[in-house]
């Protein structure tokens, strides 16, 4: 099928909400280097955060080849206005139990997004996609343990796991908000939408919490799902990350190091 | 006469990983193609293990600098995802490099993965498979961290990657 104007807006599209979600859970990911709970877990955190930035890069690249800026001037130079992320990646870190419960929900996520793109017509997005799925399984299985460990805990961790998937529920929903051109991504092969990717994660996280002894909140009863990240309307926290983030680009656009 | 081909993967034989000196690029089967164009200038086309690691610009730099000593021209090296790297193309010589270095190397796998297979490694010590696995993460991306029951030594695991 030939690509026209408008496939090709769609596909920029859907790049940059996936390199910028990547680059700024990686962002926060990494600030747990350092302060994890364990070191175990610090290590953790902290090789998604190197896992997560490698992906954000190679999105940042297909989207060069579109005609897009470098990869490094598109991460480093746009305000939040210009990211497409959504709210649920730039919030802070917060406590262990959010951090888990955004891991969760985001990786669950990201894993079937990349499976369901392994199929995509455009072909560069294909084979990025197959590559990421084998370094996703370690992110998901990370998650999966621990929402199972803490769940099966004590009373006090099972019900602050529990607290913490039902507050994130709203925020996890923004990942699925639709852009102007998911008709012309699924007519094209591209992508199958995100309204299919939400049902199939929905299933997805449901049995999984199920198995730990958790609830997966009911989808219907979420009147407040954290919505406009995906066209520039950000929380008041995702400036000041982008602002640390970019501190030594601004003083230096030439560094190396 | 030597196949011109066969002589630049000799010649890749000698770059080694650069976190694992017994274990060359070609074993660890991140060499993915090489070509020669009609002047004789090499391309080698390579895939990253995974797709944050920090090697990467590196290896390329030692790749061309490799064939510029060896007195080829215009070297070209070119990281892509066009074939996608998995565990199950090191080589069993990449396999026996790793255990020299005392990594034990990743479990052969058929496209799938799930922690039972992370925990069923032999140490690389003394070669008890009463192992258990501490974490998926270790100090570098491709490894995970193991404890061995039998010689109750700590060691590390060269990661299946699907």
């Amino acid at each position: 099928m030939e690509l026209t104007e408008k496939h090709v807006e769609g596909l920029r599209e859907l790049l940059y909400k996936m390199a910028d979600d990547l680059l700024i859970i990686g962002h926060r990911n990494s600030e747990w280097t350092g302060l994890g709970p364990v070191l175990e877990e610090d290590i953790a955190f902290s090789s998604m955060a190197q896992d997560k930035i490698g992906q954000s890069l190679a999105m940042y690249e297909l989207l060069h080849q579109l005609g897009e800026n470098e990869p490094d001037i598109v991460a480093f130079t746009r305000n939040d206005k210009q990211f497409h992320n959504c709210h649920l990646v730039e919030l802070p870190n917060g406590e262990y139990d959010f951090s888990l419960a955004r891991h969760f929900y985001f990786d669950h996520a990201d894993a079937i997004r990349f499976a369901m793109l392994e199929n995509s017509s455009f072909e560069p997005l294909a084979m990025v996609a197959k590559k990421f799925k084998g370094e996703i399984k370690y992110h998901t299985m990370h998650a999966d343990v621990w929402m199972k460990e803490l769940a099966n805990g004590t009373e006090e961790s099972k019900a602050r796991m529990q607290s913490a998937i039902d507050s994130t529920f709203p925020m996890a929903l923004g990942i699925f908000e639709e852009g102007d051109y998911e008709k012309e991504l699924i007519e094209s092969g591209i992508f199958q939408g995100e309204a299919a990717l939400k049902e199939m994660w929905y299933q997805k996280i449901s049995e999984t919490l199920q198995r730990c002894g958790l609830q997966a909140p009911e989808l219907e009863s979420v009147q407040n799902a954290a919505l406009g990240g995906r066209k520039g309307f950000h929380t008041e926290h995702l400036q000041p990350l982008l602002s640390e983030m970019t501190e030594v680009f601004a003083i230096d656009p030439t560094a190396d190091w | 006469m030597n196949d011109p081909i066969a002589t630049i993967y000799d010649l890749l034989e000698t770059v080694m990983d650069p976190e694992i000196p017994t274990l060359s690029i070609v074993d660890l089967g991140i060499v993915t193609g090489v070509a020669l164009n009609d002047a004789g200038e090499p391309h080698v086309k390579l895939t990253p293990t995974f797709s944050g690691c920090p090697a990467l610009k590196m290896l390329e730099t030692m790749v061309a600098e490799k064939l510029l000593e060896s007195g080829y021209h215009n070297p070209r090296v070119s990281t892509s995802f066009e074939v996608a790297w998995n565990s199950n193309m090191i080589s069993e010589k990449g396999r026996e490099a790793l255990l020299k270095h005392g990594l034990a190397p990743p479990p052969k796998h058929d496209g799938y993965i799930e922690l039972d297979v992370l925990s069923d490694i032999a140490c690389p010590l003394c070669g008890s498979r009463n192992t258990t696995m501490q974490t998926p993460f270790g100090p570098t991306l491709c490894r995970s961290m193991h404890y061995c029951k039998n010689c109750s030594n700590a060691f590390e695991a060269f990661k299946p990657v699907t």
